[in-house]
């Protein structure tokens, strides 16, 4: 943003930024939640036959690349660039495991296929939006490293990674509410 | 060559084409690949989006956030140099009185397509028996009426609140001009997908598109739900755009009680668009892979339920009805002081009111459901919230009768239309209460009488509006005035049109006339009022046609009209030259004072030039 020159006019765009994303986050939500009102209306109390061992496995590390999330926009926040970038890699790295784990085997060895009933519709489209959203905010932390590993980030000046730490919490949001509804909630 | 090159919409259109086939060829090879055969409707929307996705990227949509990504700088929109004259309208434009104008002509070019279509099946409808179409071509032309229309009315709201809500506030552009341009520019080839549904085979579901029936229709259901679901992402994106702007760049002294009334309507509708657009989006999603991949959402058979779909669709496709009157009834207390010359009466109530009618809307969709079978304990609740609909839209009623009382009233041609959206207005919402109410709604439910009513609140809260705001702002807009004689024409040969097809429709629907439906028994009796119908929706064509004709010729040859035509104390009115400078404000910075609607009061100021309060910056 070159032509941004004082901190005042910075300080005002980084607010407009910050409202516009979180404004994304609440449209965005009520997508989620329109899939979630799905599960309940079709299957109400039903819970899916699902791999429990592999669920809790993916959960904890969704969990934990939002904690080196975290820790990446702290350490930018702090300057130290080598610090930044090493977290922005581990974050990626689960994020990638996660997405391996949900399409590469959960939809690999689930006991019922995409077009076998409600439980199947239900499944398949609930992880596959939350998937996409995973891809979605991989791509975005791959831009952030990338310019990150140009130097384009200040201890002031790092909205991106900001933003980008905020999509990737919003979607760890989103798997801590599908999770016990996909995986834990209702009798087989 | 290159210069119909250099026109950014051809080239658009070229590169959609273009990416329409390499998706569908894609698909084609990929399935191949699988050992999987040719299948036409996959297809068709995978082609569909990644054609949309082309269309963007010809036309440049992507370049500023892939420069951003790649680590570049990139200019401030207003930093931008843009090509000058017409040329510019038709390409990628950042500045918002251009996106607005873009907004308004698609619109408009969707309001004839729309109007046009329901005049080809109000032929068919004049007498009983089949003459012109068949059953799937109704079916369809019915239900591109009601899209188009609907894609219109979003694109003709986003075309007002984009031109006018940043001048009306003080602002130099909207928050984010790139997403700005962008959420136009996506809704193009939405549109053109919405529409050549009409060359794969139609649909047979009317716009609500209900399951089971759109589960196994023709393929062309495919191509309006890609449509419907690329225009809703630029209804969504343009409402975050509107809502940033209202909050976040007002003129120094605009606290949110000062602002004008009718950027208190757009921020209320675009809080609805913003949120419940996802819920139509998902519930045409949901049946768009139900159909390509057999997933069981909606189907019985299949463990699911084609219930859930009416409620997804109608959580937002009720609120969506509020999207499209609440800019339009914010136009109405906007204007209705400036012509009567007396203070909005209420003013905070009306501001609070369409946050009330927002805030409601969300709790009111299952009385579109009444009668397809939810669950008989919900019904009571439901017609409760949605009559107390009615209270915040009373408010603006009394508020209106209020500040015309004792005006001195003025009648120009936009206020014409003022008074005419009041009168229909309020017809469309005295016939809403019946359908509201569950012992009534079970008679009335899918006839006729729903179709009056409906557009009755449509007429009167979108198209009577939205005229009176072009007729107003023209002159912002090119400099020059609409010519009043054929804007009196217009409004006095569509409003007794109009007024005619919507009692004539709630008469025969009271009588039992369905909705929907290509034929109808001669017995029944309803020849004669459905010609009178067809004949006055004819009128409204040719009103329309006018006013159409008034719009270009006035832009060449219209009174020359620079200064605060109407008198208004709004700062686009009262501080800035028309037609609008390219960079609003600049230079005249201007700060608030007053109260936005004090008109008659002496000596008293809206909105000053910074430098003659002696505050210099």
């Amino acid at each position: 943003m070159s032509s941004i020159t004082s901190s005042a006019q910075y300080q005002k765009k980084l607010a407009i930024n910050r409202l516009g994303l979180w404004l994304f986050f609440a449209s965005d939500a009520f997508m989620f939640g329109g899939l979630l009102v799905a599960r309940f209306y079709l299957l109400g109390n039903r819970r899916l036959e699902l791999e429990q061992t592999l669920g809790l496995i993916v959960t904890v590390v969704l969990l934990v690349s939002s904690f080196f999330m975290n820790r990446a926009e702290v350490m930018i926040s702090k300057g130290n660039q080598k610090g930044f970038q090493r977290s922005i890699i581990v974050t990626i790295v689960l994020g990638i495991l996660f997405l391996a784990g949900v399409v590469g085997v959960e939809w690999q060895t689930a006991h019922f296929q995409v077009n076998e009933g409600a439980q199947g519709a239900v499944f398949y489209m609930m992880t596959g939006m939350h998937a996409f959203h995973v891809l979605t905010g991989i791509i975005f932390l791959l831009i952030v490293y990338r310019n990150g590993l140009k130097g384009k980030y200040t201890a002031e000046k790092h909205y991106a990674v900001e933003a980008s730490a905020n999509y990737w919490h919003f979607i760890d949001l989103v798997w801590i509410i599908y999770y016990p509804a996909l995986y834990l909630m209702g009798l087989i | 060559m290159r210069k119909i090159w250099s026109i950014g919409l051809i080239r658009a259109l070229i590169f959609q084409i273009l990416g329409s086939a390499i998706g569908a060829g894609l698909l084609g090879l990929i399935r191949l690949a699988m050992g999987l055969s040719w299948k036409t409707e996959p297809a068709l929307v995978v082609g569909g989006f990644i054609g949309a996705i082309f269309f963007m990227i010809g036309i440049g949509g992507f370049s500023g956030w892939w420069k951003m990504a790649m680590g570049e700088d990139v200019p401030e929109a207003h930093d931008v140099t843009e090509p000058e004259g017409i040329r510019r309208y038709f390409g990628f434009s950042l500045d918002h009185k251009v996106i607005g104008i873009q907004y308004g002509i698609l619109s408009m070019v969707l309001l004839s397509v729309g109007g046009s279509l329901a005049l080809i099946f109000r032929t068919e409808l004049a007498s009983s028996g089949l003459q012109i179409l068949d059953f799937v071509q109704f079916n369809t032309l019915v239900g591109l009426h009601g899209m188009v229309l609907i894609a219109s009315i979003l694109m003709g709201v986003a075309a007002m609140g984009n031109y006018v809500v940043p001048l009306m506030i003080g602002a130099e552009d909207m928050a984010f001009p790139r997403l700005n341009a962008f959420s136009f520019w996506i809704a193009v080839p939405a549109t053109v997908l919405l529409l050549s549904a009409m060359l794969f085979g139609g649909f047979e579901t009317g716009w609500t598109a209900y399951p089971p029936l759109s589960v196994r229709g023709p393929m062309g259901i495919q191509l309006f739900f890609a449509g419907v679901y690329i225009v809703g992402w630029s209804s969504i994106l343009g409402a975050l755009n509107l809502i940033v702007t209202t909050l976040k760049m007002r003129v120094k002294g605009m606290k949110l009680f000062v602002m004008p009334i009718f950027a208190w309507a757009v921020l209320a509708t675009s809080i609805i668009s913003l949120t419940a657009t996802q819920l139509i989006g998902l519930s045409f999603q949901l049946v768009m892979f139900e159909r390509l991949l057999g997933m069981g959402f909606f189907t019985p058979s299949n463990g699911g339920n084609p219930i859930l779909f009416q409620h997804l669709f109608w959580f937002y496709s009720h609120p969506a009805v509020y999207i499209f009157v609440l800019p339009g009834l914010g136009i109405i207390s906007e204007l209705l002081p400036v012509f009567v010359r007396k203070p909005l009466f209420g003013y905070k109530w009306v501001a609070m009111s369409s946050m009330g009618i927002a805030l409601t809307g969300y709790l009111v969709w299952g009385h579109h459901m009444f009668t397809s079978g939810i669950e008989e304990y919900l019904r009571v609740p439901f017609m409760y919230s949605t009559l107390l609909v009615a209270v915040p839209t009373g408010v603006k009623f009394f508020s209106w009768v209020a500040t015309l009382w004792q005006g001195k009233l003025r009648f120009p041609v936009p206020m014409l239309f003022i008074l005419g959206a009041i009168i229909v207005f309020l017809i469309g919402g005295l016939t809403g209460p019946p359908s509201g109410t569950v012992s009534t709604d079970l008679h009335l439910h899918d006839t006729y009488y729903i179709v009056g009513h409906f557009h009755a609140t449509m007429f009167g809260g979108f198209i009577f509006p939205i005229f009176a705001a072009i007729y107003y702002w023209y002159p912002k807009i090119t400099g020059r005035k609409m010519n009043d004689t054929l804007g009196k024409i217009h409004f006095y040969l569509m409003t007794p049109a109009f007024l005619v097809t919507s009692f004539g429709q709630m008469q025969i629907g009271m009588l039992g006339m369905r909705r929907r439906i290509a034929d109808y028994d001669p017995t029944l009796g309803f020849d004669t009022s459905h010609l009178i119908i067809t004949i006055a929706g004819y009128l409204i064509g040719v009103s329309v046609l006018i006013f159409f004709i008034n719009l270009i010729i006035s832009a060449k040859r219209g009174e020359v009209a620079t200064g605060n035509v109407w008198q208004s104390r709004s700062p686009e009115w009262s501080i800035l030259p028309s037609p609008s400078p390219v960079h609003n404000y600049k230079g005249m910075p201007f700060e608030v004072v007053g109260e936005p609607y004090d008109y008659g009061l002496e000596g008293s100021n809206y909105v000053l030039p910074v430098n003659q309060t002696g505050q210099a910056d």
